[in-house]
């Protein structure tokens, strides 16, 4: 389920954690990280490697909005409309984001290429509007950019 | 004023560069001094907190037991997700090692084992950064055991968050570390008493950690010279929204938030009135534009326009911004991230959101705004966490502030509809 260079971190990260639970959010990372979403079977996995039950691990990964339970599309576009977005135009962004997808917010395209969701503020109202795809965040986004961004996202 | 906090240097981020411009010098100093001179020291300056709360630092800091068998923890928050805040990755991008000087200080006034540094998860790239930073510390021997050849060791641990504004807060920042859902805490007990895994705990805001090698450099006189004097120190602002030139600003509190729109922000794009300003994020209370004369970016100056310093995130909305917009949006937010745990806040925010729906869409029905109010007011102070209250705040200060905009999105409906529509 794990890589080794993963397991290893885990036993080092041991060290550094009281109990054993607390390893729990490390450990999803490192899962969602690998095969890209949190399966049940990952879940399970979790549960019996860091010794807690399955419903804690169940309850955690459902908690956190970072977490998917289920796979998502290949690039996840993710747009902030928070307050200072939204006064630097992210509606104009999310229009043209669903007319070029052809999906809608929190939607996942038919061919799996796409996932779109809508965001909380993601600490970039100052550079507003923007979106991340990933953790590479896109900022300053105007109608061309956003297009760069996406042929560039299609031919990778 | 000289940039201490975000100077301006060319690879300041590396430990070398931030060696050579004096880093970890204070840490050296502190080492010298009583862990109790070191505290005394912070507590002088008037150093109050930066993640929204303002509270004295130094005085959090005493609040640690001193005879324990326990291990003693800091958590420093880096979840920073309330919007309009975007100053503490600026720090970890380009600062990180007056981060991590600043947390080893206070973990050696406070005698804490491990440090854990609490990052919001969407931050994975800067995380890496930070990481990059501490790796970088333990290997100059500035983190680990027997610290620069003292009798003093302690860790510091970067934890990854993974999406939840509620983290922020920081009995549930301190429930997601132990690797459970984020629900924030009943208190008492306090952190200080019954903290990470029932030991004491200090909480401190990323922005508010890096003051402190600034204070033990220079001493608490000088530092408690700049800006504000009941709120002093550089502060950084984050202003976003309808200026020319949003980003962070390292300022002295105290100054204008008429000048820090005008003077280092540029102004409103095309010359546009400024119709309301949220001073602090967006749980901080909305200003009207023309009650700006006079506000300051300090506790006392904000407290005393009815509105706070919160993070300092600093929105402003030019004269055709649709604040009903902005309010339902707001209220959303709060609806999206509350834990749930308590009835009045899991039901009242999405109350809120749902009424504040209907007057966006220019549908608010007679007597709205007063249940508005009253919701808002009885989610007020009736929660576990504070997460209420700032669900309540801009709501409350929306109305009373803005109650004619409320007022033209009112659906008036024939009174005979009306009846009708009750029957
Ligand atoms: C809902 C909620 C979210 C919060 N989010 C943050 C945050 O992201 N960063 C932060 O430093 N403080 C946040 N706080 C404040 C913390 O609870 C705490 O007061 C602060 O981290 C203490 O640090 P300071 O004394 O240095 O300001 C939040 C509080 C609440 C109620
Ligand atoms: S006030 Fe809201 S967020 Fe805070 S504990 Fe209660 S339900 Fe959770
Ligand atoms: S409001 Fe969009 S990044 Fe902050």
């Amino acid at each position: 389920m794990l890589s080794e260079k993963n397991l290893h971190k885990i036993e080092e990260l041991k060290k550094s954690y009281p109990t054993s639970q607390a390893l729990v959010l490390p450990v999803l990372w490192m899962i969602q990280e690998e095969h890209g979403y949190i399966s049940e079977e990952s879940m399970k996995y979790s549960a019996q490697l860091l010794d807690v039950p399955f419903g804690h691990v169940l309850g955690v990964v459902t908690f956190y909005t970072m977490f998917h339970s289920k796979p998502i599309g290949k690039n996840h576009i993710e747009v902030c409309t928070n307050v200072s977005c939204m006064l630097r135009g992210s509606e104009k962004i999310v229009e043209l984001l669903e007319k070029r997808l052809g999906i809608g917010l929190g939607e996942t395209s038919k061919d799996k290429k796409w996932t779109l969701s809508e965001v909380e503020c993601m600490g970039s109202c100052g550079t507003a509007p923007m979106l991340a795809v990933g953790e590479e965040y896109h900022e300053n986004l105007t109608p061309e950019k956003l297009e760069k961004i996406l042929s560039d996202l299609e031919l990778k | 004023m000289q940039k201490l906090i975000l100077p301006n240097i060319p690879g300041l981020h590396t430990i070398d560069v931030y060696e050579s411009q004096g880093g970890y010098k204070a840490f050296r100093k502190a080492l010298g001094m009583k862990p109790e001179e070191v505290t005394d020291e912070v507590k002088k300056s008037g150093l109050r907190g930066r993640g929204g709360a303002c509270f004295p630092t130094g005085l959090k800091w005493t609040f640690m037991p001193k005879q324990t068998t326990k291990p003693k923890y800091i958590c420093v928050n880096g979840d920073e997700s309330e919007p309009g805040t975007f100053k503490d990755r600026q720090i970890f991008e380009f600062n990180p090692h007056l981060l991590i000087e600043g947390t080893l200080i206070g973990a050696y006034a406070m005698g804490v084992t491990t440090s854990f540094i609490y990052v919001r998860g969407e931050y994975g790239k800067w995380i890496r950064l930070l990481e990059k930073a501490i790796a970088d510390a333990y290997a100059k021997g500035y983190i680990g055991t027997s610290i620069l050849g003292s009798t003093f060791s302690t860790n510091i641990v970067v934890h990854k968050g993974a999406g939840a504004y509620i983290c922020g807060e920081e009995s549930s920042l301190m429930n997601s570390i132990e690797g459970m859902r984020g629900y924030p805490r009943v208190r008492p007990p306090f952190p200080a008493q019954f903290g990470l895994w029932g030991c004491p705990t200090t909480i401190n805001n990323v922005e508010t950690m890096c003051n402190v090698p600034l204070i033990i450099d220079h001493g608490w006189e000088w530092y408690s010279k700049i800006g504000a004097p009941k709120h002093p120190g550089p502060i950084l602002v984050g202003i976003s929204g309808h200026v020319n030139k949003p980003g962070v600003y390292e300022l002295p509190t105290g100054v204008p938030l008429l000048e820090i729109i005008y003077k280092h922000a540029g102004g409103v794009p095309g010359d546009k009135k400024i119709k309301a300003v949220i001073p602090g994020g967006s749980s901080t209370m909305i200003m009207r534009g023309d009650q700006l004369e006079g506000a300051c970016m300090d506790a006392e100056s904000l407290k005393a326009a009815g509105s706070s310093v919160g993070t300092a995130g600093l929105i402003v909305m030019d004269e055709d911004t649709d604040l009903m917009k902005v309010i339902a949006r707001i209220s959303m937010f709060y609806y999206h991230e509350s834990c749930g745990q308590c009835t009045p806040c899991r039901e009242g925010t999405g109350w809120l959101w749902k009424i504040l729906k209907r007057f966006e869409k220019g549908e608010g029905r007679a007597g709205d705004v007063d249940l508005l109010m009253d919701i808002a007011n009885n989610i007020e102070g009736n929660t576990i966490c504070a997460l209420g209250d700032a669900a309540a705040w801009p709501v409350q200060s929306m109305i009373r502030r803005f109650r004619d905009e409320f007022e033209k999105r009112v659906k008036t409906v024939p009174p005979r509809m009306e009846q009708e529509a009750a029957a």
